[in-house]
């Protein structure tokens, strides 16, 4: 099928960029999103036109390096039946002669480095104020000594699902990184080994991504909408929860 | 302000999330305000006496004789007016955040499917809100804007009457309360979660609901009596 793609091109250093016009004439439905912009690259470089910049690693929806928006929804959401990161959405979900709009992830905390690239490491430094937990090296604990209640190892589970892509935060009319800072606490609030460090772990990520240039959350729900590993949104309700509690109560001197 | 030695539990106090929370609970607290406001409202419908007692019984005499006379109103309006400050500053705060948060470049394209008009017409519509709500003030509390009747306050009921048989001041209130409907629509859903009551699918459906069902009660409860007196229908 026949393609023509608007590109969001910006040159590395430079603080704008603009969309160009390419096309293509012989798309295979097969194709994933991403072949699709490799057969682009390789078209543009033998026409000595330097190849558009997109970030990729896995191409199997669990690494969270990939990620643009296509027609206006993070991942190309609403072009797709199912919550899909942009690796693992297909041409067949695109009719011949569309026009196809690319555009790197928008928001305050994600500047753009290169064309569809954008730097992420916002994100890392939420996690780095305390997304973890603490335990000392060594043998491995026998885990069947912390028992975890099903419903909350699940709860856990799916909130550790999240791959990190910022889809959300380029959802979000705020740009703001609530439901992945919302996923992280979700995800170690639910487990025993979580406990320790629960109060303090909220508030520093908190403190973190407001730092980060992230704004703040309204709501509204875009990101959830988005996410190609349906992260819910109660998950920020119980941030929220957490961070509340967490100002009334002691956490060591610290805190 | 943006100082480096502050604790993470300080950090923490200064958060976007404690700032909607202050949001949520304020914004709860003026809820039941209009609420009760709106209920007081339909008793024009008894007539002038039910109406003025009403009027003055809020003055005067609520929580007599634990309060001298006279002092309720003036400790209500002030719990009203701290709570409205709160919300309005929070809300600039966390709208200047949000414009850092979105950053520069806007896309190019957008195509949003969840969000709803009333959950992004917020801020504009606050400002709305609020500007209505100076005019409302000061025609009915101070009598500085005096449509139908002369010479600033006179009985709560005439003044009623009065402002209502003017089409123009009831337009006025029909967008008033579209514009407070809607703030209440996606405001009510919102306090509750960010105070941490959406905990899960169906309690999402819940909240919304009731959202949807204190907007409507309100825009009814308190458009029925403007319109009410516009048509001629009380007397
Ligand atoms: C009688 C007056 C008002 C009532 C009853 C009211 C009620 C509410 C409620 C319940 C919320 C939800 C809080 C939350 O998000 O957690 C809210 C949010 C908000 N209000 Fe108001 N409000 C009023 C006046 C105003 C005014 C005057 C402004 C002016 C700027 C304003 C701006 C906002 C904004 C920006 C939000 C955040 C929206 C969001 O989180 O989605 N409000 N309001
Ligand atoms: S490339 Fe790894 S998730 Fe898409």
């Amino acid at each position: 099928m026949k393609i023509t793609l608007k590109v969001w091109r910006q040159a590395e250093g430079e603080a704008q960029g603009s969309m160009e016009t390419y096309q293509l004439d012989s798309v295979a439905e097969e194709m994933s999103f991403l072949e699709m912009l490799d057969m682009l690259n390789e078209q543009l470089t033998a026409q000595d036109i330097e190849p558009v910049a997109f970030d990729s690693d896995c191409r199997e929806g669990i690494c969270g390096m990939c990620g643009i928006v296509i027609n206006g929804s993070p991942h190309g959401r609403y072009e797709s039946p199912v919550p899909t990161t942009t690796c693992q959405l297909h041409m067949r979900n695109f009719h011949d002669g569309d026009v196809v709009e690319i555009e790197p992830w928008r928001a305050g905390a994600f500047p753009v480095i290169k064309d569809l690239v954008v730097d992420r490491t916002a994100l890392d430094r939420i996690v780095a104020a305390g997304g973890y937990i603490s335990v000392n090296t060594g043998s491995a604990p026998e885990a069947h000594s912390t028992p975890a209640p099903k419903l909350q190892a699940d709860r856990a589970f799916d909130a550790a699902t999240c791959i990190g892509c910022g889809a959300c935060v380029a959802a979000c009319p705020n740009g703001s990184g609530m439901l992945f800072t919302s996923a992280k606490v979700t995800h170690l609030a639910n487990l025993p080994q979580g406990q320790p460090e629960r109060r303090r772990r909220v508030k520093a990520m908190i403190a973190a991504h407001d730092a980060n240039g992230f704004g703040g959350c309204q709501n509204i729900g875009e990101c959830a909408s988005v996410c190609p590993k349906q992260i819910p949104l109660e998950s920020i309700a119980q941030l929220n929860r957490d961070l509340i509690a967490s100002l009334f109560r002691a956490d060591g001197k610290s805190a | 302000m943006a100082s480096t030695t502050l604790s993470v539990h300080q950090k923490a106090l200064r958060s976007t999330v404690v700032k909607k929370a202050v949001m949520a609970v304020t914004g709860l607290v003026l809820i039941a305000f209009l609420l009760m406001h709106m209920f007081g409202n339909l008793k024009i419908f008894i007539g002038p006496e039910a109406y003025n007692d009403y009027a003055e019984f809020l003055k005067q005499d609520l929580l007599a004789p634990i309060l001298p006379h006279g002092w309720f109103i003036w400790i209500f309006r002030a719990v009203l007016l701290v709570c409205l400050v709160l919300h309005v500053y929070c809300a600039i705060v966390l709208w200047l955040a949000s414009v850092e948060g979105r950053g520069k470049t806007k896309y190019v394209r957008k195509n949003r499917k969840e969000q709803t008009i009333s959950s992004r017409v917020m801020r504009w519509g606050g400002i709305t809100l609020f500007l209505l709500l100076v005019f409302h003030i000061m025609m009915f509390t101070t009598g500085t804007i005096t449509p139908g009747w002369s010479g600033g306050l006179i009985e709560p009921y005439d003044m009623f009457m009065g402002a209502f048989s003017n089409w123009w001041v009831v337009l006025i209130y029909v967008v008033f309360m579209v514009v407070v409907c809607m703030h209440v629509r996606h405001g009510f859903w919102s306090a509750f979660t960010t105070l941490g009551a959406n905990v899960g699918a169906q309690a999402r459906v819940v909240l919304n609901v009731l959202a949807y069902f204190a907007a409507a009660l309100l825009l009814v409860g308190f458009l029925l009596p403007p319109v009410a007196v516009l048509f001629g229908m009380v007397n």
